[in-house]
């Protein structure tokens, strides 16, 4: 068998196997029962104690969001002063420049709600500081942040009737210092010890064999890439991301950072049936992410294998696919495999360049992207999904004659209207945000900006528009891959995606923990004959075609002008 | 304001576990790596030639050719070409360097070109080619080092490197190594 197809096998095997006995440790170690990382006990008594917090006071939904909301604000507001003035602070050996203020309004919101769409380039943009203090740290407690909302989840369906859904600041700490810290440590020991510079020297200079001089970046990489994926953050130290030779030297790092960017998205599934004690609703979603994800994968392989239509025509062999921005040591079919996952679960890391992807790829990944909502992003993944289930519970219950409840509280009309919204707004973020650049591309080309919008795309025709939708659907999803020939750091992409990513992060969380906060106040309702299970493999099927109707209804008109129309455009 | 406080606090002291304690204990461990921890250079005579996981530029006809680059193999920077499959400029940039290829390796067919060798890398920076793409420019190189067909080829094949485990992933030819391995070639 084709060894290509081997290494995708045996990459999802892998995860799996790790995502599995996760799930279950995380049901447990959130629970407070005994596990063997407790030895981290004293490290976080140690945090709580220097902070003042005490991590057994019980918060109802409204204390918990508001410790979430206040420490994210303050990274907000430090984080961008940092990257203004990081040229004239310490730990910049190769003497990069600080940032706009509308490239540092981006890139702050950007990495704080666990997206990195990046407007700067790794190398010349930031310096080893900024790096460190506001993008690795942003990996780690963004995605700390997004594990705590869903656990508050959890919470609020463990107990028959409550309002207390834990304490935020003990399941913030404790996803680090239990999860994403450690198993950083792992990931990064691998990729360090197989190529990927993790020493704090700077540039370095060769003359190549055939007397070119070349500069070479380097720096401390393989702790930012380990937590990069970890977290589903996707933030390259390079510019080509995980393309780059250095941050992603060989076939096992490869298989190493695409394994460690599913397997916590994978376990936050099964950990909430274990959480929950109801196991078999845990695997029921798992089940349903997995077709979704099926659904999206293989048509992206079958079109990356298959090659460019165009260069077929020009009678050269593309013997393993498509090889226009992509790497020979990882090869089309773990590039395509990469591009599903790295859409579906919000990370945005690349592996090989989006842009240059057949025109239906670039349809599976935006969809990814829309959707959201196949394991998704640390965290945020369950939280998406559940919006989803509260809608189909609405449905069903309608079409049924029963009152919807869901895990034994009855959702009535203002759950109902929060998943509404929470719905409809990521359509009309992503469409409205690129109806607004189509007209101002379109009619304003010439306005002064530091990219005219007539210079933004690097590509013509529909695939042109594909780039800009691109953008604002990533900006939405949290996501952070781009299809990278978009001229995006100007004022308009700076100022507008940023305005979309903080409103598609937080409103995406809120609004889910509020519905949960709300149900668990509720008197419970045991099951009876006339509950609609909503364990059941029937209520997973109907999530999922209630998935993608909505999606497919929202975003079908965008797709045919982008990706569809460039494919039926080269078909002929 | 309670809140407020904490934030402030919880923030610096991860901001020291996470930014301080955790990425300076790897680099302390990366230097027991290869490189240590500064990515492995490739040596020849005592003198730096290059880094084992960087490609370079290599377009003189006496070396096996490297993929085109969007970023001329300057490692300072990385990037693709980010041009799109229905792009015309980029199809004729594309049928200009096969083209190119059939002038300089006299005996060729366009369907013995892989498309790798025609296409820009993500990186910019790919260190390998495919092992079709090496075996295409053997007889060119040959021809220019006044070496033997035979010689050539045997070096390409013992240059190509496997997938990982025999079982993983597409095999590559790793085309600095080739080019140093065959400036050392003997007639």
């Amino acid at each position: 068998m084709n060894t290509e197809f081997l290494g995708i096998v045996a990459s999802f095997a892998i995860t799996l196997l790790i995502a599995i006995p996760l799930g279950k440790y995380l049901a447990k170690m959130f629970a407070g029962e005994k596990v063997w990382t407790d030895f981290m006990k004293p490290l976080e008594n140690g945090l709580f104690k220097i902070s003042g917090i005490n991590p057994n006071e019980p918060m109802n939904w409204k204390q918990f969001l508001k410790a979430m909301m206040i420490i994210n604000m303050i990274w907000l507001a430090y984080g961008f002063f940092v990257l203004i003035y990081q040229d004239k602070l310490p730990l910049n050996p190769d003497g990069n420049p600080g940032m706009t203020p509308d490239l540092a309004f981006n890139t702050i919101i950007s990495f704080v709600v666990n997206c990195n769409l990046q407007h700067y380039s790794g190398e010349s943009g930031v310096t080893y500081l900024t790096q460190h203090i506001i993008m690795m740290f942003l990996m780690f407690t963004s995605a700390a942040v997004g594990i705590a909302a869903a656990v508050g989840l959890f919470k609020a369906f463990r107990d028959k009737t409550t309002t207390n859904i834990g304490n935020f600041w003990e399941y913030f700490v404790k996803s680090i210092t239990r999860l994403l810290l450690p198993l950083s440590v792992i990931v990064a020991l691998i990729l360090a010890f197989n190529g990927t510079p993790s020493s704090y020297a700077g540039k370095d200079q060769f003359i190549s064999m055939q007397g070119d001089t070349v500069n070479v970046s380097r720096g401390p990489a393989a702790q930012m890439i380990a937590i990069k994926h970890l977290g589903t953050n996707g933030g390259g130290w390079f510019g080509a991301n995980s393309a780059h030779p250095l941050e992603n030297p060989s076939y096992l790092t490869n298989m190493v950072e695409i394994i460690s960017q599913m397997i916590i998205p994978m376990a936050m599934i099964l950990a909430f049936g274990y959480f929950v004690r109801r196991k078999k609703l845990g695997w029921v979603i798992f089940a349903m992410m997995t077709v979704g994800m099926l659904m999206l994968m293989i048509p992206t392989l079958v079109s990356e294998t298959g090659g460019s239509s165009a260069i077929a025509k020009m009678g050269v062999q593309q013997a393993t696919g498509a090889m226009e921005g992509k790497e020979v040591r990882i090869g089309p079919m773990a590039t395509g495999y990469w591009s599903t996952l790295t859409t579906i679960v919000s990370t945005g890391s690349v592996n090989g360049m989006h842009d240059s992807t057949m025109p239906l790829t670039g349809a599976w990944q935006l969809l990814g992207m829309m959707i959201n909502g196949f394991f998704g992003g640390c965290g945020v993944g369950i939280l998406n999904y559940f919006i989803y289930l509260i809608i189909a519970v609405f449905i069903s219950g309608l079409m049924v004659g029963r009152t919807p409840e869901f895990l034994g509280h009855k959702v009535e009309a203002r759950e109902v209207k929060i998943a509404a919204l929470i719905t409809l707004l990521s359509p009309f973020l992503i469409l409205a945000g690129t109806a607004i650049a189509a007209f101002i591309f379109t009619n304003f080309g010439n306005a002064d900006w530091a990219v005219k919008p007539a210079n933004w795309l690097n590509n013509p025709g529909f695939h042109g528009f594909s780039e800009m939708l691109y953008e604002f659907t990533s900006a939405n999803a949290n996501n952070g891959s781009g299809f990278e020939g978009l001229g995006d750091n100007n004022i308009f992409w700076n100022v507008g995606t940023g305005i979309v990513l903080i409103l598609g992060r937080f409103l995406p969380i809120i609004g889910p923990v509020a519905i949960a906060g709300l149900l668990a106040q509720k008197k419970y309702v045991p099951e009876s004959a006339g509950t609609l299970r909503t364990d059941t493999f029937t209520f997973g099927v109907m999530t999922l075609a209630v998935i993608l109707v909505l999606n497919a209804l929202s975003y079908f008109p965008a797709l045919a002008l982008g990706p569809l129309a460039e494919y039926f455009s080269m078909a002929h | 304001m309670k809140t407020l406080a904490q934030s402030i606090k919880l923030t610096l002291a991860l901001t020291v576990l996470l930014c301080g304690i955790y990425p300076v204990i790897i680099a302390f461990a990366g230097k027991l790596s290869k490189g240590q921890g500064n990515g492995e250079t490739v040596v020849v005579n005592g003198k730096i030639v290059g880094y084992a996981a960087l490609g370079q530029k290599f377009d003189q006809p006496q070396y096996f050719s490297s993929r085109p680059s969007a970023v001329g193999y300057n490692a300072a920077g990385s990037a693709g070409s980010n041009k799109g499959p229905s792009n015309p400029d980029y199809l004729k940039e594309v049928n200009n360097r096969i083209d190119t290829l059939l002038k300089y390796n006299p005996g060729i067919k366009r369907s013995d070109i892989p498309a790798d060798l025609v296409t820009a890398s993500g990186s910019g920076l790919d260190p390998d080619i495919s092992p079709d793409a090496a075996r295409l420019q053997v007889k060119r190189v040959a021809a220019k080092r006044g070496l033997s067909e035979q010689q050539v080829a045997a070096l390409v094949e013992s240059h190509i490197q496997k997938p990982l485990m025999g079982l993983f992933g597409p095999a590559t030819v790793n085309v600095l190594e080739l080019n140093i391995a065959l400036n050392n070639l003997k007639k």
